[in-house]
């Protein structure tokens, strides 16, 4: 690492060797000019220069969000040229139904991912833990919705933190333990239903309003708009004044301009979004307004972005992803922090399970954990995420899954067969690594 | 040297050492060291005073690690004994170290490359404001910190570690430790793979440490940068400690005979 870094002082690594004559060679020997590759808002005053950096920023491989934006706007823009229903407020509410599963996987491998870890059990665990969460509501149990889905979302949490056990007290790597989960759970999903008389053919049905209405039930309109004011406004409220506290203490804050930009941003997709949902979408009898997923999703995504961005446990997670050996030597417990990600990734999973159920009515023994796995950390990698460790936001997850939605979705409305969707998402998931791994040996000869 | 494990140095004991002639920070008597058949240290003796700077050199094999990894509490020594401040220590492990206020510069530096200079400086040991992390706070004494310090040649202090180069990065590892209010501060080849300037913005940040009264203990294998910056050499062969002296009394031949052959063929001592 040390050794890149002469280039940037335009001396060889010799300390005996004379510039000047290096650089007298020919231009193949001199070392690219030195781009700082750091984030905008941290080298910026004014809003022009803030602008410049991020361009010097995007030229230098670290793009942030704005490929996976962009690519987003590809997509919609292809699939709303073939087929015009795309863009309908009846399939953008689906659509958002059908994202909000991904999301929440792609959401559980974050933790594995920023821990340079991989969980490839996810798909499966969500699977347990929906059975769990069906059963226990079902006949003969017959619990009370909100203890089932305590209780399965506790199962799933002790699974996560058997996988963190079993990786930091054994030192076994994360692939093959949660390789074992991925046939392991899949048996324990199929023992479930075996060993419960109501699952007929391996399937429970969802009897309980409240658990089936949080995919299917929607908001009232004027609920919807209200909690958009109050969400923007709230969100309004927290930047500003922590912009202008950061600004009072002389800290690097970004220009204002960018900060109130970002809330008119979030104010307007917010807008959209309501606007869209709040569109009577059914044939025979009213159907409109926010469906639930939709703000339960949106909670998730913020409580995790607030742990990785504002705990000491989210640093910590991001310290052992880059270099584990600094970690330990700081002094942190770093086999917790790995077994506390593992066992964060495993809830997700379970909440995703969840909204999966809640989604069909129903959980089976026959859900595809192993497929849905893959579009997990296809979702994370797509938004942003490194498979390379210590890089990845709860952000990045939702905005993978709504891609990966939206592929689905489009090729679907198209009449592709599924053997076409599958070729699709693993082009996108291709040009995703590619784009991940180029950021990466870029950043590295720059650095 | 001589194995005895309270050799030579008188009034150390104990005295809290606040008037008169204050004991060196950090004193090594009679420290040894086996791997199996292998005595990494045999008998080492060696005092570092706070506000110097003292060079250990010796060839490969000489025991320069095996040393620094002893007093950074990796391991504990087979026989002698460490005082810090006049009084006998045991370091147990690096924990211990770190509670006395000794802290270690390996070559790696340990900097985490996708957090900032601030994250870094705090890593461990992060401010919090009810529970959660207080930002400002890390981020005003980071500043303050790399300003004593007179570094002033990143950007800003919210770009990652990434994006520095290898100076700056050495730059941030120190400032890191003295924010942990270190008292000693042990650096292994700190200018190793640094081209020139970087070389001197290190050896530079090396005067101004001591300066502060902090202690430095350097390992290097560069004399160029051992006579620029080092008080005291303290020369290691075999695991023997065969020379520490005022850096003014040696030349660079003396100095690289005693690496080579654990003694000098004359003319100086």
């Amino acid at each position: 690492m040390a050794g890149d870094d002469v280039v940037v002082e335009g001396s060889g690594p010799d300390p005996d060797v004379g510039t000047a004559s290096v650089k007298g060679v020919g231009p193949d020997t001199l070392a690219p000019a030195a781009v700082p590759v750091a984030m905008p808002e941290v080298v910026a005053d004014s809003l022009g220069e803030y602008l410049r950096a991020w361009w010097v920023r995007i030229k230098g491989g670290d793009s942030g969000v704005l490929p996976i934006l962009a690519g987003l706007v590809i997509i919609i823009v292809i699939f709303q040229s073939q087929q015009s229903v795309f863009l309908s407020a009846g399939n953008i509410v689906n659509l958002l139904t059908q994202a909000a599963v991904f999301i929440l996987l792609g959401l559980a491998e974050i933790f594995a991912l920023v821990l340079s870890e991989i969980d490839l059990s996810t798909g499966f665990v969500a699977g347990v833990g929906g059975m769990i969460i069906a059963e226990l509501m079902a006949d003969p149990v017959n619990w009370p919705w909100w203890s089932a889905v305590i209780i399965g979302l506790a199962a799933t949490t002790a699974i996560g933190a058997l996988h963190g056990t079993l990786i930091t007290r054994l030192r076994l790597p994360s692939f093959i333990v949660t390789l074992a989960g991925l046939l392991g759970w899949e048996g324990v999903l199929i023992w479930l239903a075996d060993v419960d008389k109501g699952a007929v053919g391996g399937v429970v049905r969802i009897n309980n309003s409240v658990v089936y209405n949080l995919v299917n039930g929607n908001m009232s309109v004027v609920a919807g708009w209200i909690t958009l004011v109050v969400v923007v406004a709230l969100y309004a409220a927290v930047t500003l004044n922590r912009s202008f506290r950061r600004r009072r203490q002389g800290l690097s804050t970004p220009p204002l301009s960018i900060t109130i930009a970002t809330i008119v941003l979030v104010a307007v997709v917010g807008v959209a979004l309501v606007a869209i949902c709040s569109v009577n979408r059914g044939a025979l009898v009213a159907l409109e307004g926010v469906p639930w997923v939709v703000p339960f999703v949106l909670v998730i995504v913020l409580a995790w972005s607030w742990l990785f961005a504002r705990t000491r446990t989210g640093r910590y997670m991001y310290a052992i992803g880059a270099n584990p050996e600094a970690a330990r030597r700081a002094g942190i417990n770093v086999a917790w922090i790995r077994t506390f990600g593992f066992m964060m990734c495993s809830l997700t999973a379970g909440l995703a399970g969840l909204v999966y159920e809640s989604r069909l009515g129903s959980i089976a023994t026959d859900i595809d954990g192993g497929t849905l796995v893959l579009y997990a950390v296809a979702a994370a990698v797509i938004g942003g995420a490194s498979l390379f460790g210590g890089r990845g936001k709860p952000v990045h997850a939702l905005l993978g899954g709504v891609v990966i939605a939206a592929v689905y979705n489009g090729l679907g409305l198209l009449g592709v067969t599924a053997a076409g969707q599958d070729m699709a998402t693993a082009l996108v998931l291709l040009a995703a690594v590619t784009v991940d791994s180029l950021v990466r040996r870029r950043g590295r000869t720059m650095a | 040297m001589n194995g005895e494990p309270d050799g030579g140095t008188g009034g150390t004991d104990g005295t809290g050492g606040t008037g008169g002639t204050a004991p060196p920070l950090l004193q090594l008597r009679g420290v040894s060291k086996s791997f199996g058949a292998v005595r990494a240290l045999d008998g080492v003796d060696l005092d570092v005073p706070a506000g110097h700077v003292t060079a250990l050199v010796g060839d490969n094999g000489a025991g320069k690690s095996s040393l620094i990894k002893t007093v950074a509490g990796l391991w504990a020594p087979d026989a002698g004994h460490i005082r810090w401040q006049g009084r006998t220590v045991v370091i147990h492990s690096p924990k211990d170290a770190e509670r006395l206020g000794i802290t270690t510069i390996y070559q790696d530096l340990a900097l985490c490359d996708n957090l900032d200079i601030v994250q870094n400086m705090f890593l461990g040991h992060e401010v919090r404001r009810f529970g959660l992390l207080d930002e400002g706070a890390m981020e005003t004494a980071s500043r303050d910190t790399l300003r004593e310090l007179a570094v002033t040649t990143v950007r800003s202090i919210r770009q990652p570690v990434a994006s520095l180069s290898g100076g700056q990065r050495q730059s941030v590892a120190v400032a890191k430790a003295v924010m942990a209010r270190t008292r000693l501060v042990i650096m292994d080849e700190p200018t190793a793979a640094l081209g020139v300037s970087q070389t001197r913005q290190v050896l530079d940040l090396i005067a101004r440490l001591s300066d502060q009264g902090v202690a430095v203990l350097m390992i290097s294998h560069n004399l160029n940068d051992v006579f620029e910056v080092a008080d005291r050499i303290a020369v290691l062969y075999l695991g023997r400690m065969v020379v520490t002296r005022p850096a003014s009394e040696f030349d660079r031949q003396s100095v690289v005979e005693y690496m080579t052959t654990g003694a000098t063929s004359g003319k100086v001592g």
